[in-house]
């Protein structure tokens, strides 16, 4: 079964890549979620990461921002280790720096629900001293606007639908001018007719060449955006390569059975 | 005056007779609270304004008071219309009463927060009304209250060192007999603490036990 | 029932009840201070500071208000602790409802879901930031009522004062129970006024709710 399963590299372009990773394993106690991942990350690039649930593909993003820190292995996030060894108050200073750079959109939104629209995607860029508070509203009013919710800055999370409550989280987690964006099952959460809007939105960002790297179910949607497909299973990565040839004439028969199952559903 | 908490030991047997009231009184007292308050949670669920009525005075009065308070109306109060209590039937009285109110507050709201659905249920598969209730009901409204009824029998445990004001020799009392002896009120109310301390962490086992079985199936 | 004789005494009843008031608002802010603190202490990830914190609760829950008191009153002069009935009334109780404000705090705190925590520290806000204008702005809102709780068990509670010759509304009820032998109406009077000043408290404590929770 070993054999089956290598860890296959996602290496696929010789320009310098934003998102190193080697040898990633971690563990939930006994459990071993990640079994020793490689893969890269270039600018621009958007990556659908796919897999059955329990895989380990949304461990694998949270490790990127280190929501989640790693047993094993090294990632790189522009040119900088982000899982090194630091004493307890120097780790906090290096991870709140890493993250203000790597934006995170969740399954379940996370909004602040005593905040405002408005206030839920100026409150980063006004207290980590970005922006003072007239420019964080200005660019949160452009956010808010891009993502189709201009309208509805004043509104707490309470009184808007789940499809506007992801793309508030959208315009939040860009506040801060991140180089990548983390996104995990973000329409997984949603009613059937709320996600276009969503991935509309996530659309958008691909074509003004955010850096991706997108956990999802949606298959279709995964072929539609990205650029690179990872399929993963068991903690290791199968396959990967571009949408076109994964989903079209995959080269594993993990790979095969996967979306035999998800498309005959 | 330093501290000297080698005099402890040489009034032992005040601390473990006081101890052993303790233990009784809040044993009897839990005994009666739980019996009242099942009586009490009955009363306020029937139908009729003019049996409820007169209990619900009752809960209103003895939730809006101090149990001390009370404890001082029973004691008194009870020698005023001529029945002479002693002190400890007074105190067993007193906080059985005033638990009894608050426990039935609980029963009450857990008998109605069954599903109702629950109660359909069980009549649609051919159970009796009495059944339904013993079978169904019952079971699922005691695991709800078992957190509840069991941090008022850790609250009574330790409620019960009030009835020490109506003269009652329990561990409270019996430490005062050891100072006004002694002179040494530091110590002896440091070690009436620890033995109430250990009695509550032995009653909070038993009830986090009694949790735990009665909630198993959730 | 001597309405008569509630007719002389009561003036004096009245003025019990404002020291009562008095005690317990001023035990109920020591006790929301020191819970307050206790609360983040024993959320905290430095040892140093949970276990005492831990134990402090663990301790003042799990002895008598009673014996509290009296240790403070009575053997606090044996350790260079003065203190007069009034003020060692006050903090004795504050230090005892702290202990319970500082659950109901904690509770109101770990309540709030973990996602928040996370995207707080997502967008790169450190430690503090998110537990001041992420988690504590939630958990205020969760913890009103439960503090009105612990505020109207502490009105109540304060009654044992009067075993240390605090002059407030159970001390008074006692002393006219003593002197007059008319229990019945001694208890309805000092129950009037209980029962007065937890009504006009809980009705503060349901505003302040709703106005919490109706803000979002």
């Amino acid at each position: 079964m070993l054999n089956a399963a290598p860890p296959a590299t996602g290496r696929f372009d010789m320009s310098d890549p934003i998102v190193k990773i080697r040898g990633l394993k971690k563990n939930f106690g006994a459990l071993q979620v990640l079994k020793g991942i490689d893969m890269d990350i270039e600018p621009g690039h958007i990556v659908a990461l796919i897999g059955a649930s329990g895989s380990g593909k949304s461990t694998l993003l949270r490790t990127v921002n280190q929501l989640e820190d790693v047993t094993d292995g090294e990632i790189w996030f522009d040119g900088d280790l982000v899982n090194k060894k630091l004493p307890h108050r120097a780790r906090e200073k290096h991870l709140n720096l890493l993250r203000q750079n790597i934006g995170m959109v969740f399954q379940h939104f996370n909004l602040f629900p005593h905040l405002t629209a408005m206030e839920n995607v100026t409150l980063a860029p006004i207290m980590l001293g970005r922006m003072n508070k007239a420019k964080a509203i200005e660019h949160a009013q452009q956010l808010l606007d891009k993502v189709g919710l201009d309208d509805r800055a004043e509104y707490y999370p309470s009184q808007l639908s789940g499809g506007q409550k992801q793309r508030v989280a959208i315009a939040r987690s860009l506040a801060m001018k991140p180089k990548l964006m983390l996104f995990d099952e973000v329409t997984s959460a949603l009613d059937p007719e709320l996600v276009g809007e969503v991935n509309r939105v996530m659309k958008q960002l691909a074509k003004e060449h955010m850096t991706m790297v997108i956990v999802t179910h949606d298959l279709r949607f995964a072929e539609d955006v990205s650029d690179h497909v990872v399929f993963m299973a068991d903690g290791y990565v199968v396959e990967a390569g571009p949408p076109e040839q994964l989903f079209r004439n995959p080269q594993k028969p993990k790979t095969k059975s996967f979306l035999h199952q998800v498309f005959d559903e | 005056m330093g501290l000297d908490f080698t005099i402890i030991p040489s009034y032992l047997d005040i601390l473990i007779t006081g101890t052993y009231w303790t233990v009784a009184l809040s044993t009897l007292s839990i005994f009666f609270s739980l019996v009242g308050g099942v009586f009490f949670a009955v009363v306020q669920l029937n139908r009729h304004a003019i049996v409820r009525w007169p209990f619900s005075g009752i809960a209103w009065l003895f939730m809006g008071t101090p149990l001390l308070l009370q404890l001082f109306l029973i004691y008194f109060g009870l020698v005023q219309i001529g029945i002479d209590l002693n002190a400890f039937t007074a105190g067993v009285i007193a906080l059985s009463l005033h638990f009894a109110v608050y426990n039935a507050d609980i029963i009450k709201s857990a008998i109605v927060a069954v599903d109702k659905g629950q109660y359909e249920a069980s009549r649609s598969v051919g159970l009796s009304q009495l059944q339904a209730m013993r079978k169904v009901i019952v079971p699922q409204a005691i695991a709800n209250v078992t957190p509840a009824l069991g941090n008022m029998m850790i609250a009574l445990l330790k409620e019960s060192s009030l009835v020490s004001v109506i003269g009652v020799m329990e561990l409270t009392l019996s430490s005062q007999r050891a100072i006004s002896d002694s002179f040494r009120p530091f110590e002896f109310y440091i070690a009436a603490a620890a033995i109430y301390y250990i009695l509550n962490l032995g009653l909070e086992y038993g009830v986090r036990n009694a949790e735990r079985r009665s909630a198993r199936y959730r | 029932m001597d309405i008569e004789l509630i007719g002389r005494v009561w003036i004096y009843f009245a003025e019990a009840a404002l020291v009562t008031v008095q005690i317990s608002v001023l035990a109920i802010l020591l006790g929301l201070c020191l819970g307050f603190v206790a609360a983040l202490g024993s959320l905290s990830v430095n040892a140093a500071l949970r276990w005492p914190s831990r134990a402090y609760v663990s301790v003042f829950r799990g002895t008598p208000a009673l014996i509290q008191l009296f240790l403070l009153y009575f053997g606090g002069p044996q350790v260079g602790i003065h203190l007069d009935p009034m003020e060692a009334g006050i903090i004795g109780l504050g230090i005892n409802i702290g202990a319970y404000m500082c659950e109901s705090i904690r509770g109101a705190i770990i309540s709030v879901d973990k996602g928040q925590t996370e995207a707080g520290r997502c967008m790169g806000l450190g430690h503090f930031q998110v537990m001041n204008k992420i988690i504590l702005p939630q958990a205020a809102r969760m913890m009103v009522r439960p503090l009105g709780v612990n505020s109207i068990a502490l009105i109540k509670g304060s009654a044992i004062v009067s075993t240390i010759s605090v002059l407030e509304l159970s001390y008074t009820a006692h002393r006219y129970i003593s002197s007059t032998y008319k229990p019945f109406e001694m208890f309805f009077l000092a129950s009037i006024f209980y029962i007065v000043i937890v009504t006009i408290f809980s009705y503060g404590v349901g505003k302040i709710d709703r106005r919490v929770s109706l803000e979002n």
